[in-house]
């Protein structure tokens, strides 16, 4: 993999764990008053696709959307100040952590219905095959959005229209509190049962950040070449609890040794020691990235808390968007 | 504007000029490009503007609504169209969560301009699964716009302002009013979104209508000026958001009002009309407000149990003539019709 982009990979995961482990920190001052979902553990899915991808390629989301926001080149400070409800958070203080946009990083939107965003995600690139650009789609969901009747449905239709959309699904095992295998059969594979749909599809390590970005590389080039959708399948791990800023392995749905397991595999430092191995970078250098990361959280932070408040008035605003009344 | 056109071809026409006029237009749905082309209303239009912008679908109700949604974000001008409303229920995720929601939710950055038709099926048995008006639903949800036409007309210059509009429309076609005839002048025209119709002048009562109903309460007016009894009708097109002062002008005028609704009486559209006129302009009431709605029950397939599920002209009557305490031979008022009461016209063979 290319040096640099191996570098701004790392900055990229280090920049979503830090400012989502500063939300952990803070969360408990009840000033972000907001289901917040974490990504903590998750970071290489977000940081590699936003790397892969174009500033102008489209990126929708779920309610666990930070690391995916953030890696899409998202503001920060925007997203913070919109965790605190405030006039100049991303969204105007009318989404919160759950419905994020940044339209300058291509960043279309998040939702907080599973399985919501994955036809917008096929429209946009049907978009995209009608105006004949070459940007590309992307749709991040999780392992229990595939449950839902309408991926197999914009699965189908972008599969038949070989629209240019990239569906990555984060297995990381459990919807809210319930395991995958209570969900789905045993002996399942999620991207093999797609490939049956008639759609590429590639399984990857989600803790390896160089080998997915690398594998991104050339499923998005293929994409953007015209050769139809892909679907990526990333084995992942959400390190903390469903929702809040707290772990939960204490609730028993499933075990310390089941997330220490998982832990060990943190894909931050396995690319860490390994740029540092190749001399890539140096203890130095790393120490720098950290700083100048810690930096910007804190300023975004500073931000979102001098930010003011939206007026009361604003409950009502942009219901409808005015259509200018072309005369007949 | 002395040209007459069916309902349908109306429609046809407001599509056509649409697409000619924007390109960022396309029209899709089950059927769309087949011989039958959703009733008339589509045929032509793949041929004219190709198959990139005039699709077929997969039958993925939910999911193709999502896809308009996520191609109008990003500037596309879906028109998706369903034979019946009722096939739509497994699309309101995502009408209700994201078409409705986008622009409010981010704070105004984006906006979705969908226009969704749906058609209201009704006689010829068509039963408990094709025959709902659930246009009250659509009603209770900030964001959309839900319009129902009555005239050929409107159902052109309200369409092409629904695909114009930046934001969600429900466009509601009765399917008995597809056949109708009304002047529709041939170049592009536009009706403002949010405005109700005075279709007809009277003074003693107000009946508030939309879509099919207008043609009853026309119908119903006509027979009861014979005795003398002078009816206003209110065509509402736009049923959200609703044009209160249109109606509440007319109630201040009448003093009396009759809602007449396609669809159920429990928290219907009927009923939000009659709480908007009780709240607002109580004091201008000389009698109740009253309503006809469906009977509450699903619509059964036979003709004989289905006919006197509807209210029509006839019901209508009976209740204006209540309202005013006066009480006429029905049975001569309204004689027996040549036609069937379960199809809408004589020109009707079915099957849908």
């Amino acid at each position: 993999m290319d040096e640099k982009a191996a570098v701004e990979l790392l900055r990229r995961m280090k920049r979503i764990r830090m400012a989502e482990e500063a939300i952990a920190e803070r969360y408990s001052e009840w000033k972000m008053r907001c289901p917040t979902h974490l990504c903590i553990g998750q970071e290489v899915a977000g940081a590699a696709v936003g790397l892969a991808l174009r500033g102008d390629d489209m990126v929708v989301s779920t309610h666990r959307s930070h690391g995916h926001y953030l890696g899409k080149g998202g503001s920060l400070e925007r997203m913070i100040a919109e965790l605190y409800g405030k006039a100049s958070g991303c969204s105007g203080g009318k989404g919160g952590s759950m419905h994020m946009i940044d339209l300058a990083a291509g960043f279309v939107g998040s939702t907080a219905i599973v399985g919501g965003t994955i036809p917008i995600g096929v429209g946009l690139g049907l978009s995209f095959a009608i105006k004949g650009t070459d940007q590309v789609s992307c749709i991040f969901f999780g392992d229990g959005a595939v449950e839902e009747g309408v991926f197999y449905e914009s699965a189908n239709f972008a599969a038949l229209r070989k629209l240019p959309v990239l569906f990555v699904c984060e297995n990381n095992l459990y919807s809210v509190y319930s395991n995958i295998r209570s969900r789905q059969p045993a002996g399942r594979a999620i991207h093999r049962m797609v490939g049956a749909m008639g759609m590429e599809t590639r399984h990857g390590d989600g803790n390896d950040a160089v080998a997915v970005h690398e594998e991104l590389q050339e499923v998005v080039a293929g994409i953007r070449a015209g050769n139809g959708p892909c679907f990526l399948e990333l084995d992942t791990y959400r390190w903390r609890e469903h929702c809040g800023p707290n772990y939960d392995n204490d609730l028993g749905y499933r075990s310390e040794a089941e997330f220490l397991a998982w832990k060990a595999k943190d894909p931050i430092p396995q690319l860490c020691e390994r740029l540092l191995a190749k001399g890539v970078l140096t203890a130095a250098a790393v120490a720098a990235m950290e700083a100048a990361i810690a930096e910007e959280v804190e300023q975004a932070f500073a931000f979102a808390e001098a930010a003011p408040f939206p007026p009361p008035e604003a409950a009502s605003a942009h219901l409808y968007k005015e259509s200018p009344c072309r005369e007949c | 504007m002395s040209r007459m056109l069916t309902f349908a071809k109306a429609v046809n026409e407001a599509l056509f000029q649409a697409m000619s006029r924007d390109e960022r237009v396309i029209c899709y749905g089950l059927g769309v490009d087949d011989p039958k082309g959703i009733f008339g209303t589509t045929l032509g239009l793949k041929e004219r503007f190709g198959a990139q912008r005039v699709f077929d679908m997969p039958t993925s109700e939910n999911a193709m609504t999502g896809i308009g949604i996520g191609a109008a974000l990003n500037g596309i001008r879906p028109v998706m169209m369903h034979q019946r409303l009722d096939f739509f229920l497994l699309a309101l995720d995502q009408l209700v969560n994201n078409g409705a929601k986008w622009h409010y939710m981010f704070g105004g950055q984006a906006s979705v301009p969908i226009t969704i038709r749906l058609v209201v099926g009704q006689g010829w048995g068509q039963g408990p699964q094709h025959s709902q008006s659930l246009h009250a639903w659509l009603c209770h949800i900030p964001g959309l716009k839900v319009v129902m036409p009555f005239s050929p007309y409107d159902a052109k210059a309200l369409l092409a302002a629904s695909i114009e509009d930046d934001n969600p429309v429900v466009f509601i076609e009765h399917r008995w009013l597809h056949n109708t005839f009304g002047h529709v002048p041939e170049g592009p025209c536009r009706e403002l979104l949010g405005k109700a119709r005075v279709v007809r002048q009277g003074g003693d009562l107000t009946i508030v209508a939309s879509s099919y109903m207008v043609l009853e309460a026309l119908r119903c007016a006509e027979v009861l000026a014979a005795i003398g009894v002078d009816i206003e009708v209110v065509d509402v097109r736009t049923i959200h958001p609703l044009d209160t002062a249109t109606i509440l002008e007319s109630v201040a005028k009448t003093g009396r009002l009759l809602v007449a609704d396609g669809g159920w009486r429990n928290c219907g559209f009927a009923a939000e009309v009659l709480a908007v006129v009780t709240e607002q302009a109580f004091a201008t009431l000389v009698c109740a407000p009253q309503r006809v709605t469906l009977a509450d029950c699903p619509i059964p397939t036979s003709p004989v149990l289905a006919v006197d599920c509807y209210p029509d002209r006839r019901s209508m009557a009976e209740r204006v003539c209540r309202m005013l305490a006066t009480d006429p031979d029905f049975d001569k008022l309204f004689p027996p019709l040549e036609t069937p009461r379960d199809v809408p016209d004589k020109s009707f063979t079915g099957p849908f």
